[in-house]
């Protein structure tokens, strides 16, 4: 029955259901394709597209609510829709594994590492616990753990992330299965991690002759591990091929704006007059967390250490840096969310980082922040409008004008001003983030902050989000400090680059030299981690 | 430059312009089961407290020495103190003094429904202001916390009979004698609760917008404590109304005069064994009622805040 040619996984004609309350009537409807032995598929859509119920619906985890309406899943030719519980319990993890996006919460707390292997060991084979003892080293060697003997008696919250990831694949993969489904595996991760975890499963996956499903919504990493590519879209298949075919001649127009929605790495290189006014400077900003105990300081941690860096106006600064770096700690101090610990921030040549916070009101209406999270930057229980206007009410416009103003904005946002009486609930992450950013032009600010502003947006939308940041910067001649984990982000709006790593600023300059020729050490390594760095996207 | 075109992506892209319908809490809420059931019974008790006049009691504080212990059903006589003598049906019948129990207990409905919401309605109101003090102004924290950890070590009884004691008793006494306990509960929950809202986004681009503490802490945070604390509202309310019945039957309630559920159970029990129905009958209203602020109580909890049961 495995012969070579025989798929390890083919999914036929999966329909999977939705609830009658569902926005549409499948969750994944007439969904068809295969896994090869030894072939990496990536399954690409955006947040809704269906691609996690895909693969729930292999493993036999979808909740009773969403159930398979029709079509087979044949795993090495036997349909897992239809086995009984017991047979799928045993074809999990042996013959079928899965990783999963946020290792933490899919490892348990209170085992140790080696017990959880050996639980899976236990189950599915008659081995002797000392011949356990030994495949669980065996298999944190070959996911490359550090020190494995020392894994095996450590809890997961001892471990990095990244680590914990390479637990999960150890579990994964200890019964060699044929198949492995990787649902985002590396979305939580850091992009140096993320390099190297998709290096460790595409290395695997080579040494084992494993079919890989992967699971995920960023170009970059499709073009890095995968060989065939499967583009889903609320439900549906628009697109299977190639690698090479449908990244770089997408047919469908779906992928075809998807894949024209992925920013380039390539610095964008627009000039910026030298002499436009500085609008902000920071000097040696410092902010330190001690964490003080009754008598004594017992350690303190240098969130941002020495951060030098200047706006003028009408230029974007981006900070860019992995999670940790400090660089959310600058921009929160900048808009004096938090108190900076040495340091000055100027405003227009004024020190602001001593202020009080009463003394803070005539600084605050110049500069705004956008945040990451659109669906926990608006108050669930006020309307949009309100939302719009509590800035200029505060420096005491008058609510007619006001909400003339705040229609104003969302027709600038391309938003119907319609809607402003509707509460936050009922829009979409993208038109959320419009209204975050319509809400800190209503204060009409010199400097606009955007701290990962785009981050949890579906590619398209970011595109979207991007194009209007852009367009808002250039008509109101704004400066913009925008911080940044993602390079291809970066290389797209900034003019000015900082690289931040561990607190520091190890590079900062013209994005064009910082992008086509980094200097330091980190700032290579951080480009070099990019998924899909040499890819060429959509050549048509 | 790489500028991207805006609209392009707008007609293709997952999201479109129209904007989601979705039902709101409160058509929810209608629809769950327990919030019907419990506001029902709840409605009905309402509906006998407000009409007690008129079904066909008489004044509960009357006596008459002439019909003590009957037995349910037995008519008899009573003479008002206008020196008029009634007939009248003793539907659950008379206790060791003559009085009506029936007539009792349905006045008794409209003490315990409102020592029920004005001691959960005083609790919330302080509890609430001593929660966001603590959660928002930081220097506050330390004292004000330690206040209510004291509060809560003294056991809730012990308050009420020092209150009592120095007081007399009276319904006020009563219902701040329940309320005291529940105070720093209710600024615990508030507390926690303010302590996660205030890192919300939207709480920190307020403050960037320039909005001053106050309106901070009355606009954005104290919103989004509600549901939780409607919630905690209605199982004080149902406690408050147990307690007031266990104080009144130890003697630490309201004045034995005054209907109360408690009161009536206190007297029945000097001859619980002869006519047992004197303790039972207002047993099983008081159970009804509590069973069904709970049950109300936990409909709202399913339905406006599901994470509010880990929470308490």
């Amino acid at each position: 029955m495995s012969d070579a040619d025989t798929p390890v996984l083919e999914v036929r004609n999966l329909t999977v259901a939705l609830p009658q309350d569902g926005d549409r009537r499948n969750a994944v409807s007439g969904v068809s394709f295969t896994v090869k032995r030894g072939e990496i598929v990536c399954l690409v859509g955006e947040s809704g597209s269906g691609k996690s119920v895909i693969a729930q619906a292999i493993m036999g985890l979808l909740p009773k609510t969403l159930p398979v309406a029709s079509g087979e899943v044949l795993l090495e030719g036997e349909d897992v829709t239809k086995v009984p519980t017991e047979r799928l319990r045993q074809l999990r993890c042996a013959s079928m594994s899965m990783i999963f996006q946020e290792p933490m919460t899919a490892l348990n707390p209170v085992m140790t590492c080696g017990e959880q292997i050996d639980e899976v060991l236990r189950e599915h084979t008659a081995l002797s616990p000392a011949e356990r003892r030994a495949k669980t080293i065996d298999i944190f060697t070959e996911v490359a753990l550090p020190d494995p003997e020392r894994i095996v008696g450590s809890y997961p919250h001892q471990l990095s992330g990244g680590q914990r990831q390479r637990i999960m694949i150890a579990m994964a993969l200890v019964l060699e299965p044929a198949l492995l489904i990787a649902d985002e595996p590396t979305t939580a991760l850091d992009v140096t991690t993320q390099a190297q975890i998709l290096e460790l499963v595409r290395d695997l996956q080579r040494r084992h002759g494993m079919g890989v499903l992967f699971i995920t919504h960023d170009f970059g990493v499709v073009a890095d591990i995968a060989h065939r590519v499967a583009v889903l879209r609320l439900g549906t298949l628009v697109e299977m091929g190639d690698k090479n075919t449908v990244l770089k001649n997408p047919q469908h127009e779906y992928t075809i704006m998807l894949i024209g929605a992925v920013p380039t790495l390539k610095p964008h290189g627009r000039a910026v007059p030298a002499d436009a006014p500085l609008v902000l400077e920071t000097r040696q900003l410092a902010k330190t967390y001690s964490d003080r105990g009754w008598f004594s300081r017992r350690g303190e941690v240098h969130a941002a250490d020495d951060v030098t860096l200047e706006i003028r106006r009408g230029q974007t600064l981006g900070i860019v840096g992995e999670s940790g770096s400090g660089k959310s700690t600058v921009a929160r101090c900048i808009v004096r969310l938090i108190d900076p610990t040495r340091g000055e921030i100027r405003i227009h040549g004024e020190d602001i980082a001593r202020k009080p916070m009463r003394a803070l009101r005539e600084v605050r209406r110049k500069v705004q922040i956008v945040f990451q999270d659109p669906y926990r930057s608006l108050n669930p229980r006020r309307t949009v409008g309100e939302a719009i206007i509590e800035g200029p009410l505060n420096y005491g416009l008058p609510r007619a004008e006001a909400l003339e103003r705040a229609r104003k904005l969302m027709e600038l946002v391309r938003m119907d001003p319609a809607v402003l009486e509707r509460y936050p609930h009922q829009f979409s992450g993208g038109q959320r983030q419009r209204i975050c950013i319509a809400r800190a032009l209503a204060m009409e600010p010199e400097l606009l902050v955007a701290d990962e502003a785009v981050s949890a947006l579906d590619v398209s939308v970011q595109a979207q989000v991007l194009a209007l940041l852009e367009e808002i910067r250039e008509r109101f001649n704004l400066a913009m400090l925008f911080i940044t984990h993602d390079l291809r982000v970066a290389a797209q709006v900034c003019d000015r680059v900082a690289v931040m790593s561990k607190g520091k600023v190890v590079e900062y300059g013209e994005a064009n030299e910082v992008f086509l020729r980094p200097s330091h050490e980190y700032t290579k390594a951080l480009f070099a981690a990019a998924p899909g760095r040499d890819f060429v996207f959509g050549a048509g | 430059m790489a500028a991207v075109d805006a609209d392009k992506y707008a007609a293709l892209s997952v999201e479109s312009a129209d904007v989601r319908p979705q039902e709101t809490a409160w058509q929810r809420v209608r629809r769950n089961l327990s919030v019907r059931i419990g506001g029902a019974v709840l409605v009905l008790l309402l509906a006998i407290a407000a009409l007690a006049p008129w079904l066909g009691t008489v004044d509960p504080t009357m006596f008459d020495a002439g019909s003590r212990d009957l037995a349910p059903g037995v008519r008899g006589e009573m003479l008002t103190l206008e020196g008029e003598v009634i007939q009248h049906k003793f539907h659950f019948g008379s206790d060791s003094l003559g009085r009506d129990i029936y007539s009792r207990v349905i006045y008794g409905t409209r003490v315990s429904l409102f020592v029920g919401v004005v001691a959960a309605l005083v609790s919330l109101l302080i509890g609430v202001f001593c929660g966001l003090t603590a959660g928002y102004l930081r220097w506050v924290d330390g004292i004000l916390m330690r206040v209510m950890d004291g509060i809560m070590a003294i056991p809730a009884i012990l308050i009420a009979i020092a209150l009592v004691a120095m007081w007399r008793a009276s319904l006020v006494t009563v219902i701040i004698a329940i309320a005291i306990p529940e105070i720093p509960r209710v600024a615990r929950l508030v507390r926690s609760l303010v302590l996660t809202i205030r890192e919300e986004p939207y709480v920190e681009a307020a403050i960037s917008l320039g909005t001053p503490t106050w309106k901070i802490m009355l606009g954005h945070i104290l919103p989004n404590t509600i549901a939780p604390l409607v919630v905690m509202g209605t199982f004080i309310a149902a406690s408050a109304i147990l307690i007031e019945a266990i104080l009144s039957f130890l003697g630490v309630g309201l004045p034995p005069d005054i209907p109360t559920w408690g009161n009536i159970m206190a007297e029945g029990r000097i001859a619980f064994v002869q006519f047992p129905h004197n303790i039972f009958i207002p047993g099983i209203f008081l159970t009804i009622t509590v069973l069904a602020v709970n049950i109300l109580g936990d409909g709202l909890r399913d339905t406006l805040d599901p994470k509010m049961a880990k929470r308490i």
